[in-house]
């Protein structure tokens, strides 16, 4: 390790840094903007500038940009000297030239680090007289405001956005003072990834919409460590709190999972908390059919009593926690316990989860997945079903580009060297699917297939590398792949036995079990040598692994259930958080709710279950309650309630243990706080046994006190409530997990898992969380949050290593070739509206279209149809609109997953299409022509 | 013996010399006290010269205030401004420090030299905006925050406030 001086102290510092990371490393504080710890340096701000020595004897010493310059052994640095100091207020001076007179306006204000920046120089007077530059903004869409006259020019959007993130609709335009950050005309950002603009910006100009239009001080916000529930990939999160309403979501650091990222789904989609549609009382249902409000005293009589009396079953959630799942099942029994996946799903996510605890490959975190120099996707769209791993896979092919820059001896952080270096090489990214997806920008190759194609390429990769059931494959091959991919699969062959970090991703998505066992087979083939394979097979949901795990391949499927409660073997039904309309056929549901004499439903949100249900339980949302999700990688974290639940909601836990002590079941008796529930949990299901250490339990102290929500700056306690009373009540007191809802307690140096937010002295921006890192850019210093459960090289975990059941039949006529007259369904989930809660989020509710079928032009001619028609799916299955897409594999019928009127289609299933003759086709509607209506606040 | 005695006559005297002073005892409330205009007392909402509110809701004073007792919710108006949706001070803890004046970008919240704001129920001392919100600009007569802000509102384009040059064309080639 180099020892170099910085104004006369000598520091260890670690090799390959540049000295701006040294110096944050080291606690020392030193302003920059263009830096930022994912992307690299660029050295375009000059704000880090520090004086170099060259020797003991050099008095003068020159100025150098920290960011740019290695640390070396026996180098001599000053931070303090006058030059640079007088330089660095310069540079400020000269940022803040054009800046307008905005602080108390603007949404940055009070976590800008432009604003901590001027404070650390020491800048205070504008000496230049002249006139300052002025923008016109522009719109951006319904999630970022703009307001470009607050622009530095640090360059950190567009180094976001086009480089790191691939966006191509963002860019600088104009030159010296013109200089413009913008889309070349008004319109929605394009990228999946663009809200991190909000915290990748130095200062206020790329801003949280709906954060402006609502708006409260970070100061003033009540957070708590949570954790996304968008989708399987289980990015931390801090969503803040204030007046009783979710106001925004930020980005918690988290070094395996997250790290500085969050897709837009995970950021704007948490809104669906403060929805008109929560429920806040118990209803019963009444028998001329309306719902009568009830306490939560006579709830709770009437669900233990209905509960104790009569057969039960219970239906669980991939979206409910690990404990609320647990409970229902302890509730209802296990046999009687249904996980709550559709059935195809229940299925592949059992398969999914079987074959990455058997597979001898490495099951990665998402910096992991970065780190991959070869990947093939089989099947899954991942930028609209895990965004955040398709971000990685942005990363992962700069392998190659970084490959290059060791042979010159370039250091990582030599951002615009090696991209100038690499140019267009990528690492090779395959990508087979059933049509385009956003990834196919930087895929080396991209095929467009049937699923059962997929399967069979995924097979004949398997067999080329020397693994697999080579003979079936290569029968496969022979049959489903026409010669030209069989040319492709030798090059991926290839591509892959190359690799040093191979990377196999598939998933659920697209219904089909071959898929899924291409991909392990295709992961167990490279699993030799020196070679770190690495098998990633996709989710849907929050908990869908954990639902797995807990339920086991036994358990019943809404089929069994339904067919149970026909024959009057079901007279109470109970429902946990979960919308059954959602997970299976209308008529299948409502024969299923209608057998059961009795249906209680616990749930957040008024939906077609809960209008369907006899007594309804307010279940508190994510922000309101704890719970552990296990993510897709099988890592196992906590959420925290950020604030406590309104009304009469309660979190499903509660209600479940409340339940279950009402009807005297003796084996709750031991259990009274939320983690009694999970060491229960982990005691009695061994493949679970791991959720304790998601994070600490509710006695843990960090130096004698709890972690406060709230910033020490919080304000306004004394007046928040005095409207109701002037009495201000005792604050509340947390009763179940290790975090204070107060501002009193310590939020430093504890477990990553608790960390609610991030502030250090000078630092109010959210740059200040290298202050929580071991160093900068470093995992935080109590510790990565979660606990893995299927651990790296899939060497324990073999509860469920019998063959699932039922999987042949999910696959659904699978090999067999197209049959004429008939499409195979094959879903194409979109990043906004697939997943339920967050398509209810107010922010995104613009950019959720409605349910469409894709088809390719030949198959849309065949029909004499065009975008825009109307197509009738199946025997009435669906009426949506056409889209036409000349990437869709012919056959196949893309159809908007979870999208409204897409309820009836199941992945793989054949139907017939024709053109729906009453259809009223929509007006045309191009995005960027919104921001010219009426109310746009986007001056 | 004597000198008791001298004690409590000189006391006396001085007693009586007492009775021809004149009275510091000021007759409240027939007779108001004068109080300086930057007396610090109940505080108010003030407007801007052309008569729109001036507090941006830009929670400054509440996070100045030492007793917590300024609570607010910001919203945007049709215009583009920010304002308050609800601005509370809870004056059975104000303290009267003037700290919320003293950070209020805009002079939109003044302390005024009112100090009689006695009630039987303490819930009465609690002030809403319609409360606090007067017509007049109070003690800054000419300040309007959005003529100095770089934010565009309606009837102020960009460029437009003070000492800012015309929005910049970035389609123009000219140098």
């Amino acid at each position: 390790m180099p020892t170099i001086t910085i104004d006369g102290v000598h520091y260890e510092v670690e090799q390959g840094k540049n000295l701006l990371e040294s110096c944050l490393s080291l606690g020392l504080d030193l302003p920059y903007f263009c830096w930022h710890p994912a992307m690299g340096s660029i050295g375009a701000c000059r704000q880090c500038a520090v004086v170099q020595y060259q020797n003991a004897e050099d008095t003068r010493g020159r100025i150098v940009m920290g960011c740019m310059t290695p640390v070396s052994d026996g180098a001599i640095f000053s931070l303090a000297g006058d030059k640079a100091q007088q330089f660095r207020e310069a540079i400020v001076e000269s940022l803040m030239l054009n800046h307008p007179h905005d602080c108390p306006v603007c949404a940055e204000g009070g976590e800008c680090h432009l604003q901590d920046m001027t404070v650390m120089v020491g800048h205070r007077d504008r000496h230049y007289r002249g006139r300052k530059n002025t923008h016109r903004n522009q719109y951006l869409g319904p999630l970022i405001n703009h307001e470009m006259n607050r622009c530095i020019t640090c360059y950190r959007c567009t180094r976001y956005y086009r480089d790191y993130a691939g966006g191509t609709d963002l860019a600088a335009m104009a030159a010296h003072d013109h200089i413009y950050f913008g889309r070349h005309q008004e319109g929605v950002l394009q990228s999946e990834f663009a809200g991190n603009l909000v915290e990748v910006c130095p200062t206020g100009v790329f801003t949280d919409k709906s954060l402006v239009h609502d708006y409260t001080r970070k100061w003033d916000l009540q957070s708590a460590p949570s954790v996304c529930t968008g989708c399987a990939v289980g990015c931390n999160t801090m969503p803040g709190e204030r007046y009783g309403r979710l106001k925004r979501v930020h980005n918690r650091f988290n070094a395996e999972v997250n790290g500085y990222f969050l897709c837009d789904r995970g950021r704007f989609g948490a809104g669906f908390v403060n929805s008109d549609k929560a429920l806040e009382y118990p209803g019963l249902r009444q028998a001329d059919g309306r719902y009568r409000a009830l306490d939560h005293h006579e709830a709770l009589l009437r669900m233990a009593q209905q509960c104790a009396q009569g057969r039960v079953a219970g239906i669980g959630s991939p979206r409910a926690s690990v404990e609320a799942n647990y409970l229902l099942r302890q509730l209802v029994g296990a046999d009687n316990f249904a996980p709550g996946f559709s059935d195809t799903e229940q299925v592949l996510v059992s398969l999914a989860l079987q074959l990455q605890a058997d597979s001898a490959a490495l099951v990665p975190d998402i910096a992991t997945i970065e780190s991959a120099d070869a990947v093939l996707i089989l099947g899954e769209d991942v930028t609209n079903t895990a965004p955040r791993i398709a971000l990685a896979l942005r990363q992962s092919v700069r392998n190659k580009a970084y490959e290059l820059a060791a042979e010159l001896k370039l250091e990582t952080w030599q951002d615009a060297a090696i991209r100038n270096l690499a140019q267009h090489q990528r690492s090779p990214l395959f990508i087979a699917a059933v049509a385009d997806t956003p990834l196919d920008d930087v895929a080396t190759q991209c095929l467009y297939l049937a699923p059962a194609s997929i399967a069979a390429l995924g097979q004949a990769v398997a067999a080329g590398l020397g693994g697999g059931d080579s003979k079936a494959a290569t029968d496969n091959a022979a049959g489903a792949l026409p010669r030209a991919i069989q040319a492709e699969a030798a090059a991926i062959t290839a591509a892959l036995a190359g690799a040093k970090r191979p990377l196999v991703i598939a998933g659920t998505t697209c219904g089909s079990a071959a898929i899924l066992r291409a991909a392990a087979e295709v992961a167990s083939a490279l699993c030799s040598g020196a070679r770190q394979t690495m098998l990633c097979l996709c989710v849907p949901e929050a908990n869908s692994l954990g639902q797995a795990i807990l339920a086991g391949p036994d358990a019943p499927n809404l089929t069994t259930l339904q067919q149970r409660a026909s024959a009057g073997e079901i007279d109470t039904l109970v429902v946990l958080e979960n919308d059954l309309y959602r997970r299976g056929n209308e008529a299948q549901i409502d024969a299923l709710l209608a057998a059961c004499s009795q249906v209680i439903v616990l749930d957040g949100l008024d939906n077609a279950t809960t209008s369907a249900a006899n007594l309804v339980l307010p279940a508190a949302n994510f922000a309101e309650s704890e719970g552990t999700l296990v993510s897709l990688e099988g890592r196992a974290q906590r959420y925290f309630p950020v604030f406590q639940p309104q009304a009469e909601r309660r979190a499903a836990w509660v209600w479940l243990l409340a339940c279950l002590k009402e009807m005297e079941r003796s084996e709750v008796y031991p259990l009274h706080h939320f983690d009694d529930i999970t060491r229960a949990c982990a005691a009695d299901i061994p493949a679970l046994a791991g959720i304790t250490a998601a994070a600490p339990d509710l006695h843990y102290l960090n130096l004698g006190v709890k972690i406060p929500r709230q910033p020490a700056r919080y304000s306004g306690r004394t007046a928040m409530r005095a409207n109701i009373s002037v009495h201000e009540p005792k604050q509340r007191e947390d009763e179940e997990t290790p975090l204070a809802f107060t501002m009193e307690g310590l939020n430093r140096d504890q477990p990553g898992a608790l960390l609610p937010w991030v502030w250090a002295p000078g630092w109010n921006s959210n740059q200040s969380v290298h202050k929580f890192q071991t160093e900068a850019g470093g995992p935080l210093k109590g510790g990565t949050a979660g606990a893995r459960l299927l651990h790296p090289g899939g060497s324990r975990n073999r509860t469920n290593t019998r063959p699932v059941a039922g999987d042949a039949a999910a696959e659904n006529s699978g090999v067999s070739g197209a049959q004429p007259g008939l499409w195979q369904l094959v879903p194409r989930p979109r990043i906004f509206g697939s997943d339920e809660l967050s398509a209810m989020s107010p922010a995104l509710a613009e950019l959720v279209s409605p349910g469409f079928i894709e088809l390719c032009p030949a198959d849309a001619a065949g029909l004499g149809i065009d975008t825009g028609d109307g197509v009738e799916v199946g025997d009435q299955l669906a009426t949506l609109e056409l889209r036409v897409n000349d990437s869709m594999a012919a056959g196949c019928a893309g159809y908007g997953a979870g999208l409204a009127g897409t309820g009836n289609l199941r992945a793989l299933a054949r139907v017939s299409l024709r053109r729906a003759e009453t259809w009223q086709r929509r007006p045309g509607l191009i995005a960027s022509d919104r921001g010219a209506g009426p109310g746009s606040s986007h001056v | 013996m004597l000198s008791s005695l001298t004690s409590q006559l000189r006391t006396i005297w001085t007693i009586l010399q007492h009775s021809f002073t004149k009275a510091e005892t000021v007759q409240y409330p027939e007779q108001m006290p004068y109080l300086a205009p930057r007396y610090r007392g109940r505080i108010v909402l003030t407007k801007d010269p052309d008569g729109e509110e001036r507090c941006v809701a830009c929670n400054l004073c509440a996070v100045a205030c030492p007793v917590d007792c300024i609570a607010l919710q910001q919203a945007v108006k049709e215009d583009g401004r920010w304002y308050p949706e609800f601005f509370r001070i809870n004056f059975s803890r104000c303290i009267m420090c003037g700290m919320c004046e003293e950070a209020c970008p805009t002079n939109a919240i003044q302390l005024t030299p009112d100090f009689e704001m006695c009630e039987y129920d303490r819930s009465n001392m609690v002030y809403e905006k319609e409360h606090l919100q007067i017509d007049g600009t109070g003690k800054y007569h000419d300040y309007n925050f959005y003529r100095v802000s770089g934010l565009a509102i309606k009837g102020k384009d960009k460029g437009q406030a003070s000492n800012e040059a015309p929005p910049i064309d970035v389609k123009s080639l000219l140098p």
